[in-house]
């Protein structure tokens, strides 16, 4: 029998992987893919919650419709703001952008 | 349901939509100006119509949207805010090279999601607001097409932003587990101390605190300031930072309330960071966006002192110093503007000889660094007094006297450039041109500052009814 703490455990898995990659990949696509996996752990939590905890009211299940939706204008907005960066820098290597340092 | 609670929010977003529209329908080669006025006019009309909405006090959508005296202030420090900033950013926007006219319709996007998070009474209106600024933002950074910075700055942004919002989601997810509930004051009923719930509270906290740029989650604000367009800058430390400050307030005093246990000690040692921190490196500075950066940083952590006093008087004094740190700002980045038209650049030395050149700027200038330093006459220092001064009645001396010496460190840096601008002489020697609406957002500014500084009685009152219509509910 599958039980919350297991769904739990693979977003909170999940989550994790997504922080990893975000602070260690230095490519921008893998770090948009990293927050991607991030915010899918989230979508995790919340259907998961929402069948355990209530399973008659669908508050979670709306709430991830929501992050869906959102999750994906962002990363539009990311891509495209990738292309500029790719127009200006000719890379997408994140550690070529440091035109401005303190 | 009562539909016309959100009047404002709609009108904003359907102004927003008429200029797309209109601009599609200009000639190509023709100026988007009267877009820029056509918005500046239907946010002063926004702005009269929440003046005659103080007093309601209801909720709309099931408890997810809720009007009262607070989130009007906090509505109105947006609107004053977005037409301030369109005033003095019309010759700015005729210099891009492109998309000026969706350049306005993004702003007042941005702007309709701040006054959503100022609205918010759940979680996912909370985050509908808070993405709905920060994509837009996301945007607005990356929008000067001639400057490889404004594309990295609006990369950056886009990731960190895209993080701290996860992390925050996160939390809202947990917080949901725990409480079963996603509407404030459901939470407050079902809140307990277990580890779930505080692990979530921490994470949304966490997020709040990166939208604010509180050390140590102010890493981003530096660069995505300089690199950004000026009067995205100035809308940056404007609105995100008071919308969360506007979000945090509901949070803490409606929905976790057994929280606030914990709450004190963290609070205060992030605002004595914050404080330190922003004043010693704004000292270093050269470039004024950079120093503006900073700066804000440093105010912040001056606001979030107010939310140590859990009480009408802590949460006033902190409406009361967002609407003067509003007012300050706009006389800064007015004069930021003009004196990047004339010369190219935003560095300090760029400011020398400004008295000559234009001595309106000049004044506005000194007398909004001099409120955000915090000198008697301006408004600044009636904040302070106010912050300080119920933080210290709580117990938290040392945290008062942290901020009164740390006011007075940044007198220096504040100083620094006052003395470029009227000891050193010109080093362009050409005309230096300030268009009329730059000259009027500046003179708003300069009066309302010094207005605020000297009879502080009727904006205190007003905070105060705003203050009181949170901590009824």
């Amino acid at each position: 029998m599958i039980s919350l703490v297991h769904y739990l455990t693979v977003a909170a898995i999940l989550f994790i992987i997504g922080v990893y990659g975000v602070l260690t990949k230095r490519n921008i696509v893998t770090i948009l893919m990293s927050i991607e996996l991030m915010l899918n752990a989230v979508n995790i939590n919340l259907v998961a919650f929402s069948r355990f905890i209530q399973p008659e009211v669908l508050t979670g299940q709306v709430f991830s419709i929501f992050t869906i939706t959102v999750a994906a204008s962002e990363v539009a907005v990311g891509l495209a703001l990738l292309f500029r960066v790719y127009h200006d820098y000719d890379t997408v290597h994140i550690d070529k952008l440091n035109r401005m340092r303190w | 349901m009562n539909i016309t609670l959100l009047t404002s929010e709609i009108a904003i977003i359907c102004l927003s939509l008429l200029i797309i529209i209109l601009d599609l329908l200009l000639p190509r080669f023709e100026t988007r100006r009267s877009l820029g006025y056509l918005a500046a006019a239907g946010v002063a009309g926004v702005f009269a119509y929440t003046c005659t909405q103080y007093g309601v006090s209801a909720t709309v959508y099931q408890g997810l949207f809720t009007l009262d005296s607070f989130a009007l202030f906090f509505k109105q420090i947006f609107l004053l805010a977005i037409l301030l900033t369109l005033l003095f950013s019309f010759d700015y926007v005729e210099g891009l090279a492109k998309y000026q006219g969706e350049f306005y319709a993004l702003l007042l996007l941005a702007v309709a999601g701040m006054m959503i998070m100022a609205s918010a009474n759940d979680l996912l209106t909370v985050f509908i607001g808070t993405e709905l600024m920060t994509v837009t933002f996301y945007i607005l950074v990356g929008y000067q097409f001639n400057s490889s910075k404004s594309s990295e700055a609006g990369m950056k942004y886009m990731i960190l932003g895209s993080v701290s919002s996860a992390v925050l989601l996160y939390g809202v997810s947990w917080v949901y587990g725990c409480t079963g509930s996603i509407v404030f004051e459901q939470i407050a009923k079902h809140a307990n101390t277990s580890l779930g719930m505080l692990f979530g509270f921490g994470l949304i906290v966490a997020g709040l605190f990166f939208k604010m740029a509180l050390i140590p989650f102010h890493m981003w604000a530096p660069e995505i300031y300089e690199g950004a367009p000026t009067p995205i800058t100035a809308m940056l430390s404007m609105g995100s930072k008071v919308a969360g400050l506007a979000v945090l307030l509901r949070m803490v005093f409606i929905a976790f309330v057994p929280m606030q246990a914990y709450w004190g000690g963290i609070v205060s040692i992030i605002a004595a960071i914050t404080m330190i921190g922003g004043t010693v490196i704004a000292m270093w500075q050269t470039n004024i966006k950079r120093m503006m950066a900073y700066s804000s940083i440093t105010q912040a952590g001056y606001m979030i002192v107010g939310l140590l006093s859990a009480d009408a008087s802590g949460i006033k004094s902190v409406l009361f110093y967002a609407m003067l740190y509003m007012f300050a700002n706009v006389g800064v980045f007015a004069t930021i503007i003009a004196v990047k038209k004339h010369h190219g650049s935003n560095e300090i030395k760029d400011f020398s000889g400004l008295a000559q050149q234009s001595p309106l700027l000049a004044v506005v200038m000194t007398v909004s660094l001099l409120s955000m330093a915090g000198i008697p006459p301006m408004a600044g220092f009636a904040g302070k007094l106010y912050v300080f001064s119920t933080v210290i009645e709580k117990g938290y001396l040392w945290l008062g006297l942290l901020g009164f010496v740390m006011s007075m460190i940044s007198v220096y840096y504040y100083l620094n450039v006052t003395k470029v601008i009227y000891m050193n002489e010109p080093c362009v020697q050409k005309e230096f041109i300030v268009s009329q609406p730059l000259r009027i957002a500046a003179l708003i500014s300069l009066l309302a500052t010094l207005w605020i500084g000297i009879y502080p009685g009727p904006l205190a009152e007003l905070a105060n009814t705003a203050a009181r219509s949170l901590s009824i509910l």
